[in-house]
């Protein structure tokens, strides 16, 4: 079996985020303010004025139900249905990009970017399963997901072959599963944190772009809190995931650690996300300067995915990208 | 440095002011404190965390000494001044240079000032009952008044949801989620326990590399001399070293057509101790063979070619020396020499200045159509080449400096005193060359060469458990919920009243559920 197949899905997949993308940015755009904004009336913050006592969470904005009604929730509904579509199309090349390689499908990093996206898909759809209410922030999340494959296919396409014996390992399966998953929360970690940031600075009295599109989003509040649980949901998977890997070194490469610069930029990103879940729960610290915190974090995974991958070379060089 | 609440430390920030006019004493005292206390901030870990992830940066982007020395030293010979300032300032052992010592060590203090005043706070939380509530309930986030109530009826309901509670007269206290704060107290711990472990590591620790060639005469034993590269930890002796020695037999490599590899095989035989009884083992990447408490690694493979010379005397000898790989195709470049060569029978003598050298360069599958191509075509060997030149002169041997067998001195070559002889053609195995003194070399054939590295680490399994406790405190810490509830009988009068003391949007629905079961059981009406 050829990858020929995994290769016309993924065209299906990104023409069908790009459509699900359209449809979004449609219900946001037409959808009536209310619909959004509901959960800003919904969320009262409450703080507990006591000795030193903890500050109280906001109480949780309950969300019942999608938005509903009107020609936008239509588009929404379809923006879901498009990309569920696209999510097939996604499961459906990484399957058959296995069984052409005759292995599992994250061995090099075409695939690895390739397998984030679905993971990441996978987060938002999660997401949107337990918060119908989200539903316009699929626009940002297709975005970034469309952006990831289109750079995946165009600059990181790798033909499907066997793996070269140091990645022969069932530690593949573990240490990359778990950085894959990791790293495709923290993607919907990131955009949720830009919102937030683009929401709070909207509160701010900012109106130019993009805090322009303030007005339509959650409450500060609410994005603020999602942002955190996305996080706290992905630090324990990256943690893992560096364990493993550091096992899995061990085996392979003679010891635990050795600074190869994968896994120098790891250990960043572990550190300032472990800043943000401190700066979070510190209240000294602004909310906005947490979230930002994320931010950079997001950035830290970047450079390790892309400028580490294809400019530095290391241990971990397994890219295959000529 | 912790998750949860704000820390007592955050709290006295500032610090107090420094005295004046009690004599330096009192003020060191006070000035400390206060050092104290700014470094036990989270303000500072924070900040300190930040430093070591920015410090980290350098050491991923210039090649460090511990993974990459050669690339170390390419980037000295060529970048001159700039390369001596980046190394003065550690720039080429970011991870163990005394900027980056200093940041995490800074981080760790900072730790552990703030964890042993929370540990203390815990285990008096954990030792204590659940303390009185406030005296509004009304006021708490979660509330609800009613009638009827009996405390002990309650404090029952409670503990079946294991909530920790205290009765006092008419008032029930209960507190449930302590497991958050020790699961955050085991992180750090856990955090602590790693660098313990990485110290061990860095103490007890010793490596060794080499390439070992196929066959009874490539067997190499556990000893410091017999190493190409070794690094012993601070508190480790050449003496040691296990006594133990391992002997490659055959080497077996799989390729897919398009010449990516698919398993290495090196089938090797050990023996432990003085013993002398000989186990059979395989060795694969990603399979270490464990020996001792060391593990001996199979990391590269190459050629050794077989060379044999034959001086103008008639003498033979024969050179079987790894030809390091160039690329993934496996060219090799390496040498032979033969510091023993020519010397004359009939005196024993040997002209110091007619020692003889060879450089070369070995492509496991020339290329048929372009012999120019001075790379080899695929890692197997399909259509394998002997490119040879000959150098005559002093080698150099007989200083006793150690030198590598990988190349011939390049100074003796530049300086003329290894002067060029001759040049072979791409010789095919069992293919001579004559050299103009009528002596000759001949490829013989090749043996498989394997570099391995052989590492003792005590530290690993501490670190190890390190790693699963700190996972373990991390969900704890992240996904446990403290909170609290209060129920208060005043006359005929009943407040209850709940305090998420974490960030837990899920309260509200507990604690409402506890106040209908309440109801159910008649506690509440």
């Amino acid at each position: 079996m050829s990858d020929a197949l995994s290769n016309q899905l993924l065209v299906v997949t990104v023409l069908a985020y790009l459509a699900a993308m359209i449809a979004y940015a449609a219900e946001f755009a037409f959808g009536n303010r209310g619909a959004v904004a509901r959960a800003a009336t919904r969320s009262r913050e409450r703080e507990l004025v006591g000795a030193g006592g903890p500050v109280l969470p906001d109480t949780p904005v309950v969300i019942e139900s999608a938005p509903s009604g009107g020609r936008a929730a239509l588009f929404g509904r379809f923006a879901v249905a498009l990309t569920v579509v696209g999510y097939a199309a996604h499961l459906g090349t990484i399957v058959t990009r296995g069984l052409a390689a005759n292995r599992v499908p994250w061995g090099n990093m075409y695939e690895f970017v390739l397998a984030v996206c679905f993971v990441g898909a996978t987060a938002w759809l999660v997401l949107l399963a337990r918060r119908p209410m989200v539903r316009p922030l699929g626009m940002f999340v297709t975005l970034a997901l469309i952006v990831m494959l289109f750079v995946d296919a165009v600059r990181l396409y790798t033909a499907a072959g066997p793996l070269m014996p140091a990645l022969n390992s069932y530690w593949l399966k573990i240490h990359v599963t778990a950085a894959v998953t990791a790293s495709g929360v923290l993607l919907v970690g990131f955009v949720a944190a830009a919102l937030t940031l683009i929401r709070m600075g909207y509160d701010d009295g900012k109106r130019w772009f993009p805090c322009s599109l303030g007005n339509r989003l959650p409450a500060a509040a609410t994005l603020e809190r999602l942002t955190f649980r996305v996080h706290a949901f992905a630090f324990p998977i990256w943690t893992f995931a560096i364990i493993c890997g550091a096992i899995w070194a061990r085996e392979a490469w003679t010891q635990y650690w050795s600074w190869d610069p994968k896994e120098t930029w790891s250990f960043i990103s572990w550190v300032i996300y472990a800043g943000y879940l401190h700066a979070r729960a510190t209240p000294s610290v602004k909310k906005t300067v947490a979230t930002w915190i994320a931010v950079l974090g997001w950035a830290t995974m970047m450079i390790n995915l892309f400028a580490i991958n294809l400019v530095v070379t290391g241990m971990h060089s397994y890219a295959g990208v000529k | 440095m912790s998750t949860v609440e704000a820390p007592p430390a955050d709290r006295v920030d500032s610090g107090a002011p420094l005295p004046r006019g009690h004599g330096l004493g009192p003020w060191l005292v006070a000035l400390a404190r206060r050092a104290w206390r700014q470094l036990t901030s989270m303000r500072t870990a924070l900040v300190l965390l930040f430093l070591l992830a920015v410090a980290a940066i350098p050491g991923s982007l210039l090649p460090q000494r511990n993974t990459k020395i050669e690339d170390v030293n390419q980037y000295l010979r060529t970048h001159g001044e700039l390369g001596r300032t980046l190394d003065r300032f550690y720039l080429f052992d970011v991870f163990s240079s005394p900027w980056f010592s200093a940041i995490y060590l800074l981080l760790f203090v900072s730790l552990v000032g703030c964890l042993v005043p929370r540990l203390r706070d815990h285990v008096r939380a954990l030792l204590r009952q659940p303390p009185d509530g406030p005296s509004r309930l009304d006021r708490m986030p979660a509330y609800v008044g009613g009638t009827g109530g009996d405390p002990e009826q309650f404090a029952a309901l409670l503990r079946k949801r294991r909530f920790r509670v205290a009765v006092r007269g008419t008032t029930v206290s209960a507190e449930k989620g302590y497991l958050k704060e020790s699961g955050n107290l085991l992180f750090h711990f856990a955090l602590l326990a790693m660098l313990i472990g990485v110290a061990i590591s860095s103490w007890y620790g010793w490596h060794g590399s080499r390439n070992i060639v196929a066959g009874r005469d490539g067997e190499i034993c556990n000893t410091v001399p017999q190493y190409d590269d070794y690094g012993l930890g601070a508190r480790v002796g050449p003496g040691d070293l296990p006594p133990f020695c391992v002997r490659l037999d055959r080497f077996e490599a799989t390729y897919a057509p398009n010449g990516q590899p698919t398993a290495f095989r090196a089938h090797v035989h050990y023996s432990q101790g003085s013993s002398g009884t000989e186990s059979p083992a395989e060795v694969q990447v990603n399979h270490p063979l464990r020996i001792s408490g060391a593990g001996v690694y199979l990391l590269g493979h190459g050629y050794a070619p077989v060379i044999r010379y034959t001086d103008r005397f008639g003498k033979s000898q024969t050179s079987v020396q790894p030809f390091l790989n160039n690329d993934e195709n496996l060219t090799g470049t390496g040498a032979a020499a033969f510091p023993d060569a020519n010397i004359d029978p009939a005196t024993g003598k040997q002209d110091p200045n007619d020692q003889i050298g060879f450089q070369g360069v070995y492509l496991p599958t020339m290329s048929s159509t372009d012999m120019t191509r001075g790379a080899s075509l695929h890692p197997e060997e399909r259509n394998p080449r002997l490119l040879l030149v000959a150098y005559k002169g002093n080698l150099g041997m007989d200083a006793g400096i150690p030198r590598s067998v990988y190349t011939l001195d390049e100074s003796r070559i530049a300086s003329g005193r290894l002067a060029k002889v001759a040049e072979s053609k791409a010789l095919r195995p069992g293919e001579s060359l004559t050299l103009p003194d009528g002596s000759k070399v001949e490829f013989v054939g090749t043996r498989a060469f394997v570099t391995v590295t052989v590492r003792h680490d005590p530290g690993e399994m501490i670190v190890l458990g390190a790693a699963v406790f700190l996972l373990a405190g991390l969900l704890l810490s992240l996904w446990g919920k403290r909170r609290r509830i209060w129920l208060r009988v005043n006359g005929d009068r009943v407040d209850v009243g709940g305090l998420p003391r974490t960030d837990y949007p899920g309260f509200a629905a507990e604690f409402d559920e506890i106040v209908q079961a309440a109801r159910k059981e008649g506690i509440l009406r």
